[in-house]
C-alpha cells in the first residue's frame, strides 16, 4: 500500500517535468515576443523605438538566448530559488502577483465545488428516493438550465441587479476600503459578503451536473440486491440509505475531484473578468495575449500542477473509501 | 397437514400487483399455503411465475409503488417469551406499515431471507463481518459489540468459514461466490428466526458448491427447527429439499402437494411438462423435452386457465373460458385442472 502511494508521488516528478516544458514552449509558440510586441504598440502611438533601444531590450530580458536557455533559467529560478521569473507586462516579479491570487484561485475553486457538493448531494438523493415526483422534476429542469446557462451571463445580470436594485457593489472579493489592508477579522467579514456570489455562480454548473451524477448513481444502486438483503435484515429506511447506497453513490464524486478543479479554473475565467476577482483567470487570459510569457507559463504550470496532486489526492482518497480498489492496488 | 402448534405462517389467498404505465401484472394473483416449524415447502415454476414477489410479500419488500399488495393475509404465529410460558401472538403483515417498526422487527428477527446473487447481497465497501453483526445489532437489545463480534465469528464457524476469526473482517470481494452464500445464510440465521426463505440461493454457484450449501441449509433447519420456504426452478434440488412442493404458474398456484405425491403422482399437464423438461434424478441423459409454446405477456389478461395457450390437453370452450379452481383431489393433493 504505502508503496502503492510512493510510486504515485514519484511519478508526479517527470509529470511536473514535462508540464513545465509544455507549458513553456505553447505559450513560446505564436510568433513574436513580448519586446517586439511593445515595441509594435509604440510605434502605433508615435513612439519611435532605436534598433539600440530594441537590442538593449530584448537582452535585458533574456530574449537572445536560444529558447531551451531560457527555458533553462526559468525552471531552475523555481526549482532552486523559487523565483519564477518577473513579468514583463506588470514590471514585476511573478511571485508578486501571484502572492495573493493563486491561493484565492484555490479557495474559491475548492469552495465552490465543497458548496456545489453541499447543495448536489441532498438533492441528489431526494431526487433518486422520489423519482419522478413533482420536486424531481423540478430539480432536473433546474439542472437543465443551471447546466446550459453560461456562468458568466448570470454573473453580468446578477451584479447589475443588484447594483443597480440594491446599491451592493458585488464587483471584487472586498469592499474598496479593504483593498489595500492588511488582514483582520473586519476584512474577513468583508470577504464572506462578497464571496457567495462567486461561489455560487462558479460552482452552478458543477453543482447541477453532480445532482445528476447522485441522482443516476444512486438510482443504479438502490436496486441492488445488497440493499434488499440490508432491508431485511429489518434496517430502518434513513439508516439503510445512508449507511449503504448513498454511501456507494457519492464514491465516484472523489474521482472527479481531478477533473472538476481545472473545469473550475478555467471555466470561471469569464465570471472571474465579469465580477473582477482577485483569481489567475483574468492575469492568465491578459498574459497571453500580451506574450508575457514568464507570467503565463508560471500560471499554467502552477494550474496544471495543482490539478496534477488534485488527481492524486482524489485517488488516494478513492482509496481509502474504496476496499476493492485498496486491496485490488495493494496487491499488484 | 394440520399442526398447530408449529403453525407459524399462513398466507391466505395473497395478490400482488405491479402497477406500470403498460398494464397491471398480477405477479402473484390468490396464492395461500401454510408453512410450520422444522418443516419445508418447495415453491417450484418458470422464471415470471413470481415466486420471488410472493417470498418478498411476506417480509413486505416489494418495491412501492409500482408494487402493492392488493388483497389476502399473511398471518405470523409469533411466540414471545421463554418455553413453557409463551403467548402466542398473530399479526397480518399486510396490515402492517411497510418499513415500519414493527414490520422491521420481523424482519431479520423472526424471518431470515436468502438471495439468488451470493455476488451481490453484500454492500462492496462494508466488511462481511460489520453486515452481519448489524442484524444482530439491531434485533438484541443491550448487546455489546464486542458480544456482537465473538457471535458473528461463532457463526461464521458454524455456515464452515475458515479462519472465522480473521475472515470476520474480510470484504466481500475476497470471498468466492460459495463463500458469500455461507456468509449470506450466517446473516439470515443469527439471530434464530423461526423462518427462512431460500430464493434460488444456489442457481448462481457451480454444482459442488451448490450441494454443499443445500447440505447445510438442511443441517440448520432442523438443528434450529426452522420453517423453510425454498425457491428454485431446478426440480431435483426442490425435491432433495422440502416436505411439500407448490408449482406455480403465472401468479397461480396449479398443483400443490407433499413431495413424494408431486413426484410419483404428478397430475396437472403443467407439472407434468416441467417434469419431462428436466433430466431424471437417477442422471440419465434423456432427450429433454421444452415446455412448448412461450409464457404469455405478464399484461395479459387471461380469463380461463394461464397455461391454455401451451396445454398438450386444452379443451377449447371449456379450459379458456373460466378459470377452473384450485380443487383437493386427494387427500393433501390440490391440483387447478378441469381434467380432475
Ligand atoms: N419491481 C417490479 N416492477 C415491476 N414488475 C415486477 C417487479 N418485480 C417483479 N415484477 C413482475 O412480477 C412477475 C413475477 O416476478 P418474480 O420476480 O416473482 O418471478 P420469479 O418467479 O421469481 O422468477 P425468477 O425465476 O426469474 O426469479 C414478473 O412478471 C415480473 O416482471
Ligand atoms: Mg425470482
Amino acid at each position: 500500500m504505502l508503496v502503492y502511494i510512493i510510486r504515485r508521488i514519484l511519478m508526479l516528478i517527470p509529470i511536473l517535468i514535462l508540464m513545465s516544458m509544455v507549458a513553456f514552449f505553447l505559450i513560446e509558440l505564436p510568433p513574436g515576443d513580448w519586446v517586439s510586441t511593445r515595441i509594435t504598440q509604440l510605434e502605433m502611438s508615435g513612439v519611435q523605438v532605436s534598433a539600440d533601444e530594441a537590442a538593449r531590450l530584448i537582452a535585458q530580458y533574456g530574449l537572445d538566448k536560444p529558447m531551451p536557455v531560457r527555458y533553462w533559467r526559468w525552471v531552475e529560478g523555481i526549482v532552486m530559488r523559487g523565483n519564477w521569473g518577473f513579468s514583463m507586462q506588470w514590471n514585476k516579479p511573478v511571485n508578486e502577483i501571484l502572492a495573493e491570487r493563486v491561493p484565492m484561485t484555490i479557495v474559491i475553486s475548492l469552495s465552490a465545488l465543497l458548496l456545489s457538493w453541499i447543495v448536489a448531494i441532498p438533492i441528489g438523493i431526494y431526487s433518486a428516493t422520489h423519482q419522478y415526483s413533482f420536486l424531481d422534476y423540478v430539480f432536473t429542469i433546474l439542472g437543465f438550465i443551471g447546466v446550459a446557462t453560461p456562468g458568466f451571463l448570470l454573473a453580468l445580470i446578477l451584479a447589475w441587479v443588484l447594483f443597480a436594485k440594491f446599491g451592493f457593489s458585488m464587483l471584487g472579493l472586498y469592499s474598496r476600503e479593504y483593498l489595500e489592508a492588511p488582514w483582520s477579522f473586519a476584512k474577513f467579514l468583508d470577504l464572506l459578503k462578497h464571496i457567495w456570489l462567486p461561489l455560487i455562480l462558479v460552482g452552478m454548473g458543477n453543482t447541477a451536473g453532480t445532482i445528476r451524477v447522485v441522482r443516476n448513481n444512486l438510482l443504479d444502486e438502490l436496486n441492488k440486491q445488497y440493499v434488499i438483503a440490508a432491508r431485511s435484515k429489518g434496517l430502518s429506511e434513513w439508516k439503510l440509505l445512508l449507511k449503504y447506497p448513498v454511501r456507494l453513490a457519492i464514491n465516484p464524486l472523489l474521482s472527479t475531484v481531478s477533473f472538476i478543479l481545472p473545469g473550475l479554473v478555467s471555466g470561471s475565467v469569464l465570471i472571474d473578468i465579469v465580477l473582477s476577482l482577485q483569481t489567475t483567470g483574468p492575469v492568465l487570459l491578459r498574459a497571453t495575449l500580451a506574450q508575457d510569457m514568464y507570467l503565463a507559463g508560471s500560471i499554467v504550470l502552477i494550474l496544471s500542477a495543482l490539478t496534477v496532486v488534485g488527481a492524486l489526492l482524489g485517488d488516494l482518497l478513492l482509496i481509502v473509501v474504496d476496499p476493492r480498489i485498496r486491496f485490488g492496488r495493494a496487491e499488484k | 397437514m394440520t399442526d398447530t402448534a408449529n403453525l407459524f405462517l399462513e398466507v391466505d389467498n395473497l395478490k400482488t400487483y405491479f402497477f406500470l404505465h403498460e398494464g397491471t401484472v398480477k405477479a402473484v394473483d390468490g396464492v395461500s399455503f401454510n408453512l410450520y416449524k422444522g418443516r419445508s415447502l418447495g415453491v417450484i415454476g418458470e422464471s415470471g411465475c413470481g415466486k420471488s414477489v410472493t417470498a418478498h410479500s411476506i417480509l413486505r419488500l416489494v418495491p412501492s409503488p409500482p408494487g402493492r399488495e392488493v388483497d389476502g393475509k399473511i398471518l405470523l404465529h409469533l411466540h414471545e417469551g421463554s418455553n413453557g410460558s409463551s403467548t402466542e401472538e398473530i399479526v397480518d403483515t399486510l396490515k402492517l406499515e411497510r418499513n415500519g417498526p414493527k414490520m422491521r422487527s420481523i424482519r431479520g428477527k423472526e424471518i431470515g431471507m436468502i438471495f439468488q446473487e451470493p455476488m451481490t447481497s453484500f454492500s462492496p465497501v462494508h466488511t462481511i463481518g460489520s453486515q452481519i453483526m448489524e442484524n444482530l445489532l439491531l434485533h438484541t437489545p443491550g448487546i455489546s459489540k464486542k458480544e456482537a463480534r465473538d457471535r458473528t465469528i461463532e457463526m461464521l464457524q458454524r455456515v464452515g468459514i475458515a479462519r472465522a476469526h480473521q475472515q470476520v473482517d474480510a470484504y466481500p470481494h475476497q470471498f468466492s461466490g460459495g463463500m458469500r452464500q455461507r456468509a449470506m445464510i450466517a446473516m439470515a440465521l443469527i439471530c434464530g428466526p423461526s423462518m427462512l426463505i431460500g430464493d434460488e440461493p444456489t442457481t448462481a454457484l457451480d454444482v459442488t458448491i451448490q450441494a454443499q450449501i443445500l447440505d447445510l441449509i438442511n443441517d440448520l433447519q432442523a438443528e434450529l427447527n426452522m420453517a423453510l420456504m425454498y425457491i428454485s426452478h431446478d426440480l431435483a434440488v426442490v425435491g432433495e429439499m422440502s416436505d411439500e412442493i407448490i408449482v406455480m404458474y403465472l401468479g397461480l398456484v396449479m398443483e400443490h402437494a407433499s413431495t413424494d405425491e408431486i413426484f410419483d403422482n404428478p397430475l396437472h399437464p403443467y407439472t407434468l411438462a416441467l417434469w419431462r423438461s428436466i433430466p431424471t434424478i437417477e442422471g440419465k441423459l434423456e432427450r429433454l423435452t421444452p415446455i412448448s409454446g412461450t409464457l404469455p405477456s405478464p399484461f395479459a389478461h387471461i380469463p380461463g386457465c394461464p397455461f391454455f395457450s401451451r396445454c398438450e390437453r386444452r379443451i377449447p370452450g371449456t379450459c379458456d373460458a373460466a378459470l377452473p379452481p384450485l380443487k383437493e383431489v386427494a387427500p393433501g393433493h390440490w391440483v387447478r385442472c378441469v381434467l380432475y
